[in-house]
């Protein structure tokens, strides 16, 4: 059946009969909307809940209590100092083992591995992220911790007397429960979220990028550090602050195997405790400025990831700015 | 080894004139013998013959067989698919890098196999430049951009790349433009000049032969101007081969063209290849093939 073309003028912009689209985009914006704001009001809750309940605490010795290195609830010191300090250090360690281990992952996976052998190493590396972290704890203290003592009694041997070494490498712990066990185990623990994030960012390096390298005569290594290492910084650094979220507020598998010890030692073979692990480890008995005083180590924890969060981006932001990548 | 040598005979058959062609134009008897591929009376720098390659089974391009000569600018033109860029990243092994590309046939570096088992590919490709399509800058400052050739061939001393740097930047005629902003970042500059810092980033390492992916099809005609002037004069100290979509320019700045074209095979995938390579005037004068005639006239591709 052939039509002949309607002379009538099309229906005006505005009042005329809305396509079919037209609900469902609506429905969708709501949608995410709500998804979006989910998030927020969940955050709003919990800041909430945390000052709310942490308030007996603040007031009990004011804010001084934040940075006061002394935890003592049987004689009412509750400073958060000393576990901050530890939580900082437990998890930079965790960084130093998970960074290079995950960014070597990630290259082998990107750069290195035939096309085929990909899929399966990254299957197992996410597999580690579905392990339990109290697994994860376990198999440190019935496992690992035994031999690692023997580690660390050798590495102390062998560095005592180094001036700033021989200190962070103290006296280890019979147990081998340390601060060094802790980094060790949440290092492993990051080491799959932190791979998986570089591995998208190395992915993302622009063939034409990796070729101009290339074709300068650049070898495979000489190429990574030329070509996809400056293209990853932001997304890398983006890794490790994540990895350093993840680290902040690792609690069950840290609470296994670092000793609650929570005065604070520069030897890093000593037990220690973080914020996380000693809220695991004493909020059952807790009552009280205690149980008010641990509750208010959540909210030191959040305000800690936030601040290295914003640190971290506006470094990169700056040195970014001075490369010309928006 | 073996599926080359089953596709051989294939190649060599779908070599006649293929019966998908209706009306075969009346052709001009060619008045250039039979051996349109050598360059008489120059030195060879490339060597190709026999050269097929193939991405995984599928082949991307056969028949190639040419010389290409020292100090002369070298076009390969001819329509979208036909393997011109295939033959282009052939010279100097940028197929190492993709998985599945196979280079079959022989090609001759100054009379060396290129392809030999000896053969280092970043040696190769830091005696043959390569500028890409895009501009592609490192995000690094214009002087960083530059001496990352010297330096990852060992050149430390801040002197001599100081020296090296500038001699590229003015053999790459940007010198001028750009001699008071070195530390900036090279992702400032314009798309020519761009394009010309990646020139002088190839130039830097001191390459023998530079080849040339569609140099300046992002560029603006003035940006163009520049680069095919820039062109004429490194060809006095290096070898140029160009492939290019624009046949105007083919025509403005080389010395001998290469007319490929897709056709397809017995299996009726369209492969590329090699159809005349001759001086750039007789192919846009009086060229043997009709198929180039065609080409160059407009009437197809």
């Amino acid at each position: 059946m052939t039509q002949v073309l309607d002379p009538a003028p099309p229906p005006p912009l505005v009042g005329g009969p809305r396509p079919p689209g037209f609900g469902v985009d609506r429905v969708f914006r709501v949608l995410a909307l709500l998804a979006g704001l989910f998030v927020l009001v969940v955050l709003v809750c919990i800041i909430g809940v945390l000052l709310d309940s942490s308030l007996e605490w603040l007031r009990f010795e004011g804010f001084g209590s934040l940075f006061s290195l002394e935890w003592e609830p049987e004689n009412a010191k509750f400073g958060a100092g000393a576990m901050a300090l530890m939580t900082l250090i437990v998890s930079a360690l965790a960084l130093v083992i998970a960074v290079p281990i995950s960014v070597g992952i990630a290259l082998f996976v990107t750069e290195i591995a035939p096309r085929r052998a990909r899929l399966p190493i990254v299957f197992v590396i996410d597999l580690l992220a579905a392990i339990p972290s109290v697994v994860f704890g376990l198999w440190m203290l019935r496992q690992l911790s035994k031999p690692l003592s023997g580690i660390y009694a050798d590495v102390h041997a062998a560095v005592a007397g180094v001036p700033v070494l021989g200190d962070l490498l103290g006296d280890p712990s019979a147990s081998g429960l340390s601060i060094m066990t802790a980094g060790i185990v949440v290092g492993i623990m990051i080491t799959p979220i932190v791979t998986a994030i570089t591995r998208e960012v190395f992915a993302t390096c622009p063939p034409a990028q990796k070729e101009a390298s290339l074709a300068l005569g650049a070898t495979r290594w000489e190429m990574i550090r030329g070509a996809v290492f400056p293209h990853s910084r932001s997304g890398v650094v983006a890794a490790v602050i994540i990895g350093f979220g993840r680290a902040v507020g690792e609690t069950i598998a840290v609470a296994l195997v670092i000793g609650a010890s929570q005065r604070l030692t520069g030897n890093l073979l000593a037990p220690g405790d973080t914020l996380a692990s000693v809220v695991a480890n004493q909020f059952g008995e807790a009552s009280g400025v205690w149980r008010s005083a641990l509750i208010g180590f959540g909210l030191v924890l959040l305000v800690i990831t936030i601040v290295i969060g914003i640190a971290a981006r506006s470094v990169l932001r700056r040195s970014n700015r001075r490369l010309g990548i928006v | 080894m073996t599926p080359e040598s089953d596709m051989t005979p294939a190649a060599t058959a779908g070599d006649t004139i293929s019966p998908v062609d209706p009306t075969p134009t009346p052709v001009r008897p060619p008045e250039v013998p039979a051996e349109p591929a050598s360059v008489p009376g120059r030195e060879v720098v490339f060597n190709l013959s026999g050269v097929e390659i193939f991405y995984g089974e599928a082949r991307a391009v056969t028949d190639v067989d040419l010389d290409i000569a020292r100090n002369e600018i070298s076009a390969f033109i001819g329509p979208s698919g036909c393997g011109k860029t295939t033959v282009l990243r052939s010279l100097n092994r940028m197929h190492d890098l993709t998985p599945g590309a196979r280079v079959a046939g022989t090609i001759t570096y100054h009379g060396e196999d290129l392809y030999g088992p000896k053969v280092d590919a970043a040696e190769v490709r830091r005696r043959i430049g390569m500028v890409f399509q895009k501009p592609n800058p490192f995000p690094k400052s214009i002087f960083d951009n530059i001496a990352y050739g010297p330096r990852i061939n060992g050149v430390r001393k801040r002197a001599a790349l100081e020296g090296i740097v500038e001699q590229a930047l003015t053999r790459a005629a940007l010198w001028g433009e750009v001699k008071d902003k070195l530390k900036s970042s090279a992702l400032s500059l314009s798309g020519g000049q761009a394009q010309r810092l990646c020139i002088a980033r190839a130039l830097a390492v001191d390459p023998d032969v530079l080849l040339m992916d569609e140099p300046c099809s992002a560029l603006d005609p003035i940006a163009t101007a520049r680069i095919e002037d820039l062109m004429e004069e490194l060809k006095e100290t290096l070898t140029i081969v160009i492939v290019t979509h624009n046949m105007q320019q083919a025509a403005r700045v080389s010395d001998r063209t290469a007319f490929y074209t897709a056709e397809p095979d017995e299996a009726g995938r369209r492969v590329g290849k090699l159809v005349e390579y001759d001086a750039t005037a007789t192919i846009f004068t009086k060229p043997s093939d009709p198929r180039t005639e065609g080409y160059i006239t407009g009437r197809f591709g």
